[in-house]
């Protein structure tokens, strides 16, 4: 019997088996945020162990809330702060040199094809479009990880999901996962690995990749995984070079990392996406998704444009690429978080900062910010938010907003008319 | 506090009760356990249910239905309970993570059949319902009313001992 690539990954660090059905994996990657870090550090300290397992597998990151915006936020970011100086940290990223997580650590080529990494963050499992096992984990899980270097998962299945067909133009990878989600609902993968495949897979850029794997989660998924390739060798390459001869190399040896052809998986799912349309959540839940025609026309008060879902430079490209020569409409408040400095500069480079200023946007600084409603655009009770972010939990944004997750393309038509909107329309 | 797996139990009627409406993020800058406390449950809308009534107070167990705590990672859900006084939750169904999270903290995650779940909900006519759980018999004792009913459950090998050692950083420091 053949293997997935999760339990080729688990196979290969696997440190001790405690009792049947619970693996133990050594970790390659244990990285860490100023919100879930700090009660993690503390205790460690608390119980005389202030210790890390290996200053160079553990990265570090100010990123919900930055710069601080209250004492309590400036505590969290000094103890995750003092504690990467104490430990000389070598990858730890203060404010300034700070982006959103998901977007930042794989920027910086942290992450590769048939690691192991957790992270005390939900979305954790964007990493996964890598090709590597990549969990969200909570503090105790990241505690012991920062300290012992392993972390416990029960093996987990895997749920295969074939991508068929081509996205028609103004459908994104956030309209495929949305869609996906909704069929699956938010438990249809608990305790699963989704293992993306097909020919849509293949098409999608990293950025569009990491996208589809950040809303692994929503669907219950322990992790979202895409079979790494020639796409992810030349994003990787400036950080590989040095180990391989070409490119075409490093996607040979990748394959290590493929799922065997008679690999087991516990479902098999398989969408034509041809004839898909721009996606919109439609509740408070994940799963709850309608086609953009069906939710045209309702009213919104803010736009938010950023994450680590949809906040990388391809977003904003498709972003202002439909704002330009538009300005938005009076009735709404439009925001764009750029998730990480490097984007960030990218975009004044292209001239898309402007275009959204031009339009009416307000820049911030890379952050999650309103995403979590921490900061940065959180919204007042009964106020309604088109954003592309990954999820829209009742007060999410803020007590009593309601969140409609869309793409980058939807958000930014979404802004010019004040109500949600189809930019195939504009 | 030493952890107890029984008391009063507490009902909450729904699937799906995500991490935000355990604990809200915006608590989430607060940097001991301990602070946690008054926010149980704050944003959980329920039909008769009151995150600041005494039936929370007291409960020292839930029970509820699928998928209970999806949503974020944050170890502060499992926390908000049990510095509340809730080391026990009964539910259907579990996100990873949470589930993960509670055992991780030597608290009980247990999970029962549909319609075991049913039948604890429907004891709720009799009175208000206590529950006794016995970890190596691997049993819930429900009783309400004068009546009682008993609910085998399964557990991990691996979830029991962490339970047992007091949580996953005892377990893990101890071996590794
Ligand atoms: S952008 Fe939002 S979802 Fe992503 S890590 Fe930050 S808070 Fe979490």
């Amino acid at each position: 019997m053949g293997k997935t690539i999760a339990e080729k990954i688990f196979a290969a660090h696997l440190r001790d088996e405690p009792f049947e059905g619970t693996k133990v994996l050594n970790l390659d990657c244990v990285l860490c945020h100023e919100i879930t870090t700090p009660i993690a550090i503390a205790d460690l300290e608390s119980r005389g162990k202030d210790r890390v397992f290996d200053k160079n597998k553990i990265k570090a990151v100010i990123d919900h809330v930055t710069p601080s915006k209250d004492t309590k936020t400036a505590v969290q970011a000094k103890m995750i702060r003092d504690w990467a100086r104490r430990h000389e940290l070598p990858d730890f990223f203060d404010v300034g040199r700070n982006g959103v997580c998901h977007a930042l650590f794989p920027e910086k080529g942290f992450i590769r094809p048939g690691y192991t990494v957790i992270m005390g963050d939900s979305h954790t499992c964007t990493h996964g479009a890598f090709g590597a096992f990549a969990a969200g984990v909570g503090t105790t899980d990241l505690e012991v990880g920062i300290l012992k270097g392993v972390c416990a998962f029960r093996q987990p299945a895997t749920i295969k999901v074939n991508l068929r067909g081509t996205l028609a133009a103004g459908v994104y990878s956030k309209d495929v996962i949305l869609h996906v989600i909704a069929k699956l609902g938010v438990n249809g993968a608990t305790d699963a690995v989704l293992e993306f495949v097909g020919p849509v897979v293949d098409a999608m850029s990293m950025e569009a990749r990491m996208t589809l794997c950040n809303m692994a989660i929503e669907a219950g998924g322990t992790c979202g995984i895409c079979l790494p390739d020639a796409v992810t060798a030349e994003y990787l390459w400036p950080f590989i070079k040095d180990e391989y001869a070409d490119v075409a190399a490093a996607v040979v040896d990748f394959r290590r990392w493929h799922s065997d052809a008679d690999a087991e998986y516990k479902q098999i799912f398989d969408f034509d996406l041809s004839d898909l349309e721009p996606q919109v959540t439609c509740d408070f839940k994940p799963d709850c998704v309608k086609p953009v025609g069906e939710m045209a026309g309702i009213k919104v008060d803010q736009v938010y444009i950023g994450t680590c879902t949809n906040g990388r430079i391809e977003d904003l490209r498709v972003a202002a690429q439909v704002l330009d020569g538009h300005t938005i409409a009076d009735s709404v408040r439009a925001v764009l978080s750029p998730a990480t400095p490097k984007i960030f500069s990218q975009a004044m480079e292209e001239g898309l900062i402007q275009i959204f200023m031009q339009a009416g946007f307000c820049v911030t600084n890379p952050t999650c910010g309103a995403c979590l409603g921490m900061s940065n655009g959180v919204l007042a009770p009964g106020e309604v938010c088109a954003s592309t972010s990954n999820r829209n939990f009742n007060g999410r944004m803020g007590k009593g907003g309601m969140v409609h997750l869309m793409s980058p393309a939807t958000a930014a038509a979404t802004a010019i008319t004040g109500v949600i909107t189809d930019a195939r329309t504009l | 506090m030493e952890k107890i797996f029984k008391g009063p139990a507490i009902f909450l009627d729904r699937n799906d009760i995500n991490t935000d409406e355990i604990i809200p993020a915006k608590y989430l800058t607060e940097i001991t356990k301990e602070a946690l406390r008054p926010y149980i449950l704050e944003d959980l809308k329920l039909d008769g249910f009151d995150p600041a009534g005494d039936e929370l107070k007291n409960a020292r167990v839930v029970v509820t239905r699928e998928n209970f705590g999806c949503g974020s990672s944050r170890e502060h859900a499992p926390w908000v309970f049990e510095v509340n006084g809730v080391h026990t939750i009964i539910a259907q169904s579990y996100a990873r993570i949470f589930r993960q999270n509670t055992f991780n903290g030597g608290m009980l995650a247990i999970e029962l059949p549909k319609e075991d779940v049913d039948a604890l909900f429907a004891l709720q006519e009799k009175g208000s319902v206590t529950i006794d759980v016995d970890l190596d018999a691997q049993v819930v004792h429900a009783s309400a009313g004068g009546l009682k009913s008993d609910f085998p459950f399964k557990i991990s090998e691996f979830d029991k001992a962490l339970v047992k050692a007091g949580g996953w950083v005892e377990f893990a420091d101890a071996r590794y």
